[in-house]
């Protein structure tokens, strides 16, 4: 169990998604998941270990650790990227919600379903319209707001991106103002900046693909408006996809009154 | 490894329900994936980093031991397993049950409960619901309120006198500590939720016989 069960959760998601959607789900496993495990144990496994403060007091070190890293590098990454990749999940259940919804059409026997198979339900994709279109843009939304509260914790916690070489310490139990020095902070610089650029790459692909649907959204309304005010006698795709619902609604109605009566 | 609980946890998958699909995704990433990337390495060398100000042999291991009598991934851990594992009663009933008619598919319909298997799904929501409080109440006695300080006073022999110890990363701890137990809440609410869910709507079902018996 990994970040490889997330890729399999996410992978399912890939099919459904815009193509900006799957360039960000690629740099995300590409450029900020694989980058994080390979840093992770390389540069930030010998963290509190090579930590050195020049005091022998015992405990200075572990008090000032903790003070300057009130949560490590890599597992503000982590979460970051968890928290980034769960409203995917949204949109996935909404997917096997759907999906759901067909078989049960197909299994009821309803003629004007338009599969041979059930498996051809599994397979199929969803073009992102209704309420899918919903469910998909509040998932960007909300990964936006991840992306930055976690950039901007980032630099709230560590004063910047970068890692410096030395610093002063005077937490109790330390006798007074010692210098504590940090390991490889060269290397931790470097891999903090390349994961913030990604960030902000991911932060980019995410406005321009919500940039991309609202776009989508409104050039639809408009030629929905512009073809009913042309055509008003016209019913178009989706008042005929309603009209059979409703149809259904009051077969089924009706049908549950008659079992009820008799 | 975790892999057998994932595989565990997708199979149930298949006999849930709407609120219990969510509960698996829950446990996957917020419990299961939060534990294994970020809170096993917090915990790794929790013992060799764990510090008290004395040079007594045998005084810090006597200390850690008193302070940690089981360490928080133990017990996070235990807990993972013992609230995954009720869901096994469910997958064994409805294996059982699909052996019996002949290894015929029983439940082509994802969620539609009914009977003993119901029963079943019924009583493993409540140890569950169960585990998960007992564990949080544990964690709560044992570590007075979820804390985690960052420096501990230590007396017990062979330690000469009250010695001051010193943990390693506490706020670390602390941050993911509280993730954890939030993510152990939510399940709790998802699970009374499903309770409700599921017991409203078999009442609402055996009213309607009822009545329909009734009107006939």
């Amino acid at each position: 169990m990994d970040w490889g069960a997330l890729h399999t959760i996410l992978g399912g998601v890939n099919k459904h998604s815009t193509s900006i959607g799957k360039i960000w789900l690629t740099v995300l496993f590409i450029f900020r998941i694989m980058i994080l495990v390979v840093a992770a144990e390389r540069v930030w496994g010998d963290e509190q270990d090579d930590f050195i403060c020049n005091t022998l007091q015992p405990g200075c070190k572990n008090v000032c650790y903790d003070h300057f890293f009130p949560i490590s590098h890599i597992r503000l990454w982590a979460l970051q990227l968890i928290f980034v990749s769960t409203p995917a999940l949204l949109v996935a259940m909404h997917v096997a919600y759907r999906r759901h919804e067909k078989k049960r059409q197909f299994r009821k026997g309803d003629q004007k379903c338009e599969y041979k198979d059930i498996e051809e339900i599994r397979r199929q994709r969803f073009h992102i319209e209704g309420s899918l279109w919903w469910t998909y843009t509040s998932s960007i939304f909300f990964r936006l707001v991840f992306e930055a509260v976690f950039m901007y914790a980032f630099y709230f916690m560590y004063d910047g991106f970068r890692m410096p070489r030395l610093m002063k310490c005077n937490a109790w139990p330390c006798p007074n103002t010692v210098d504590c020095f940090v390991s490889r902070p060269t290397e931790k610089t470097v891999f903090t900046i390349f994961m913030i650029a990604v960030s902000s790459i991911c932060i980019l692909l995410n406005v321009a693909e919500l940039c991309y649907l609202l776009t989508k959204f409104f050039l639809r309304r408009s030629k929905k408006a512009g073809s009913t005010k042309h055509h008003p006698n016209h019913e178009n795709k989706e008042e005929t996809k309603q009209n059979e619902m409703n149809e259904l609604i009051s077969d089924s109605c009706q049908n549950t009154v008659i079992g009820f009566s008799s | 490894s975790w892999v057998f609980l994932c595989d565990l946890l997708s199979g149930v998958n298949a006999y849930s329900t709407g609120i219990g699909r969510i509960w698996v995704a829950v446990v996957f990433v917020f419990r299961l994936l939060v534990y294994v990337v970020a809170v096993e390495n917090i915990w790794k060398y929790a013992n060799d980093e764990f510090e008290c100000d004395i040079r007594h042999p045998g005084c810090e291991n006597v200390c850690f031991d008193h302070f940690f009598p089981i360490s928080h991934i133990s017990l996070l851990a235990l807990q993972l397993i013992m609230v995954s594992t009720p869901s096994l009663l469910v997958v064994f009933h409805a294996a059982y049950r699909e052996k019996k008619h002949h290894n015929q598919k029983l439940y082509k319909h994802l969620g539609e409960l009914d009977g003993g298997l119901l029963c079943t799904y019924l009583i493993s929501l409540i140890l569950k619901t169960g585990f998960e409080i007992v564990f949080l109440v544990l964690f709560y006695n044992l570590y007075n309120g979820f804390q985690v300080p960052r420096i501990m006073k230590c007396d017990v022999r062979p330690c000469p006198k009250a010695v001051d110890c010193y943990i390693s990363k506490p706020t670390e701890k602390i941050i993911f500590l509280s993730f954890l137990v939030a993510s152990s809440c939510l399940c709790i609410v998802l699970y009374l939720s499903e309770l409700s869910y599921l017991v409203f709507k078999y009442f609402i079902k055996c009213y309607l016989k009822r009545y329909i018996k009734k009107c006939q």
